[in-house]
């Protein structure tokens, strides 16, 4: 293994964009939403392709808007189709991001002419190659840009929950109640949809969108099969995302040369990491509850399987 | 029902492969390799390329060619996703009712970490790699293996359906991407080709792709319709079907184990995100049109097949045109009207729906408040009500109408003829005005009648409850309720002839 500069700057930008998701995966899982990452991830195609389109630039900055729009109004379209259709969520939501993503498609093969927009490096992202655009910092060190962008998503996803921590977590949990103590539910959905939309684009632009998806879903997951807090749960998740991403640039560059390979694509290897983790987590409460019900049965015969709820 | 659509679909097959089998002829004509599949792999771009060859004799006749699908490749791309369109929407139809749209999405990135492997295994093992058996049945293996883990991780944890599915999603396709990586960097493979699978080549379909997509349209489609009442109830009440002894557990595994054999095919045609809207859009198309489940399931075949039959040939005409985005888009569209006018549960519809009834809930309100207002100003309770012209303040605080509102009812009531002109500030209601407002207390008050004397609700009380449902009372009610009151003041009091009245025959 040859562990350099480089490395180090991959390690930090993947376990930025890892944090930066699972603090509103969280938000998601709870609230019944996870494949939304997944969603807003296929449908931001056609807000890159108009945003080149319209003003026929490939600055970050433009894309990044287009992205964001195409995100957010995922998500607003979802929630129409799903309360104006009576559609059971997941279907609208299926609807709706194949359907801008075949747009998206016709879009760029519309603009292919003058354009290279990959989408291939979309779904992959290149964070292999983030440490290579750097940007000067008070003109001393030289900084990968993409790690400030994620780092930017982290610290605006840490304020928002800290800040709206109370909000969110009653409108998650129970929206009803939510309305009648004076929180806005559906202001706080598409808050947390916008957030989760910039997110998302932030951290596909740098780091590719697998991961965005495996993040916002499989550390939050994990975190909650070990836990009934929702502060732990948080805490956990953001834990199990920083060991998913240094274990998984560690196995991208080690775990293909044992059976006589080259290395392989970071992004894949950190979300495989991470459905490790919820593999061991998962099977450890399946032998836990196995033993729990074991123990329980000589005293109260009543209970055939036990709820970690109680 | 059932034995009349299999034959249809069995003849429908046998046309397409008659169709089909006419191409060598045609082909050596205009000079190809006898052998379909010779043809095709020689260029693979697909018609994009046969257009370009074809000298262009003007759009009707291109138009003319797609219709009457007399280009081979043009009919096989064509039939192709007619055939995936009607089977994804038959399958489609049940997963959307069990609520697992999102499964197809799981399902088609779980199969890519088994093409990659499938590839790697076969190119250690010598060979080209590229063999589509070997790659589809390394798909169909992590497909199936991901859908057990779903329903796995679902059943023995407190993560609901979507949290699992993206789980399994997330991961699997992430494993694929590293496969991949790997596919990349080794020196004795090429990886292109594998990508195909992710954004789909419906130009360059060849004869076995066509082949295959039959034998799976024949499988599912006739599984669907044989098990019809079987799938119907695990997803209607899985409860209910386990406790009549069905296998809920297999059947479950069944649904989701043709739902993967219909995406791992459709994989090749228009590619991993896309077969994701094949098997959702159709059926949530259908949906707003019916609330039957046989013409739901016809329905949502007919609208996929339109699809992918309308997608291809738009496809076909301007070659630039992915097909697979065209036909997703052509779904989509074709939802997008449903979801507007769909008689069952349109939103348009359902609108003047509950307009209808507000406005005869308003107009209920304003009669029986009317006719109340007269019975009140009676000098003695025992005098018939007369029909005289009510102060318009009087009215305004009988119930919790704004000016604004009740000035709107009023409007709406002359519009219908239930109130008459009448001198400034006050209102009078006219001659069928009068009769239907009588009619309205009247059942209002039969409804409370009787639940004061069946449902033991206090006579302070029973205003209000009786006002939750005598808007929707209809004859048959007001009929029993009759019988169940009995009683002479209940009787209409409709003064009898004073001639005797004429036959219908006599009359004439």
């Amino acid at each position: 293994m040859n562990w350099t500069m480089f490395d180090t700057w991959i390690v930090i930008v993947g376990a930025l964009g890892a944090m930066a998701c699972a603090l509103p995966g969280c938000f998601l899982v709870l609230r019944r939403m996870s494949m939304m990452g997944d969603a807003i991830s296929h449908a931001v195609l056609p807000g890159l392709a108009m945003a080149f389109l319209i003003t026929a630039s490939r600055t970050s900055v433009t894309m990044f808007i287009g992205a964001a729009i195409a995100g957010v109004l995922t998500a607003v379209f979802t929630q129409w189709v799903s309360k104006f259709g009576m559609v059971d969520r997941g279907a609208a939501m299926g609807i709706v991001f194949t359907t801008l993503f075949a747009l998206g498609l016709l879009l760029i093969v519309q603009a292919a002419d003058h354009v290279d927009l990959d989408p291939g490096c979309v779904l992959y992202g290149a964070i292999e190659l983030t440490p290579l655009d750097t940007i000067r910092l008070f003109s001393r060190w030289d900084v990968p840009r993409a790690s400030l962008v994620v780092g930017g998503a982290l610290v605006m996803n840490i304020l928002f929950v800290l800040l709206l921590f109370k909000e969110l977590r009653i409108s998650s949990f129970d929206p009803e109640l939510a309305t009648t103590v004076g929180v806005n539910a559906t202001l706080m959905h598409y808050l947390l949809m916008t957030v989760v939309a910039i997110t998302t684009v932030a951290a596909f632009e740098s780091v590719g969108s697998i991961i965005v998806i495996a993040m916002l879903i499989v550390p939050p997951a994990t975190a909650f099969l070990l836990t009934q807090r929702l502060v732990a749960m948080i805490v956990l998740s953001v834990v199990f995302a920083l060991i998913s991403a240094v274990v998984g640039h560690l196995g991208a560059i080690t775990v293909p040369r044992w059976f006589g390979f080259e290395d392989t694509r970071t992004a894949g290897m950190m979300s495989a990491t991470a459905g490790l983790l919820f593999l061991v987590v998962w099977l450890f409460k399946l032998v836990q509850n196995r033993f729990q019900t074991q123990a329980e049965i000589p005293e109260s015969e009543t209970s055939a399987h036990v709820s970690p709820d109680t | 029902m059932k034995p009349w659509l299999a034959i249809l679909a069995l003849i429908w097959c046998a046309g397409a492969a008659q169709l089909l089998a006419n191409q060598p002829t045609r082909s050596s004509e205009r000079g190809f390799a006898s052998s379909p599949i010779e043809s095709l792999s020689a260029q693979t771009p697909g018609h994009a390329t046969i257009a370009a060859t074809i000298p262009n004799t003007g759009f009707i006749n291109d138009l003319a060619d797609v219709l009457l699908l007399r280009r081979y490749n043009t009919r096989l791309v064509i039939l192709s996703t007619t055939l995936l369109g009607i089977t994804s929407g038959l399958i489609g139809t049940f997963l959307l009712l069990r609520k697992r749209s999102l499964m197809g999405d799981a399902l088609s990135h779980a199969t890519l970490p088994g093409i990659a492997a499938a590839f790697i295994f076969a190119v250690k093992a010598g060979g080209e790699g590229k063999d589509l058996t070997t790659l589809l049945a390394g798909a169909t293996f992590t497909g199936l293996l991901g859908m057990l883990l779903v329903l796995a991780i679902r059943n023995t944890t407190r993560l609901k359906d979507d949290t699992a599915m993206g789980i399994v999603l997330s991961v699997f396709f992430g494993i694929g991407v590293a496969l991949l990586g790997i596919i990349q960097k080794m020196p004795e493979a090429s990886a292109a080709g594998l990508e195909s699978f992710i954004y789909g080549k419906t130009a360059s379909m060849v004869w076995n792709d066509f082949v295959l997509i039959a034998c799976v349209t024949v499988v599912v489609g006739w599984s669907c319709i044989m098990l019809t009442k079987e799938f119907a109830v695990v997803c209607f009440d899985e409860g209910f079907a386990s406790s009549q002894g069905w296998p809920t557990g297999f059947l479950d595994v069944l649904m989701l184990g043709l739902a993967a054999a219909v995406t791992v095919i459709g994989l090749q045609a228009v590619g991993l995100i896309l077969i994701i809207a094949f098997l959702i859009t159709p059926a949530t198309a259908a949906r707003f049109w019916t609330h039957d489940l046989q013409t739901m399931l016809i329905l949502s075949g007919v609208i996929g097949g339109v699809s992918g039959w309308l997608g291809a040939s738009v496809s076909a005409l301007f070659p630039g045109l992915p097909a697979g985005a065209l036909i997703v888009l052509v779904a989509a569209s074709i939802f997008a009207v449903s979801m507007m006018t769909g008689p069952a549960r349109g939103v348009i519809p359902r609108y003047l729906r509950r307009a209808r009834l507000q406005r005869k809930v308003g107009r209920q309100h304003l009669l029986r408040a009317m006719y109340e207002n007269l019975e009140r100003s009676r000098p003695a309770p025992d005098l018939p009500v007369e029909n005289l012209p009510i102060q318009f303040d009087d009215l305004l605080q009988h119930r919790s109408w704004t000016l604004r509102s009740l000035n709107k009812l009023l409007k709406v009531a002359e519009w219908e003829d239930h109130v008459e002109a009448s001198p400034r500030n006050t209102v009078r209601l006219s001659e069928s005005g009068f009769g239907e407002a009588a009619r309205v207390v009247r059942n209002h008050r039969l409804w409370e009648l009787y639940l004061i004397r069946h449902a033991d609700i206090a006579p302070s009380h029973v205003d209000r409850d009786a006002d939750m449902v005598e808007h929707i009372l209809g004859a048959e009610m007001v009929r029993q309720l009759e019988a169940e009151l009995g009683g002479q003041e209940l009787i209409l009091n409709v003064p009898s002839s004073p001639h005797v009245i004429a036959d219908a025959e006599g009359a004439t």
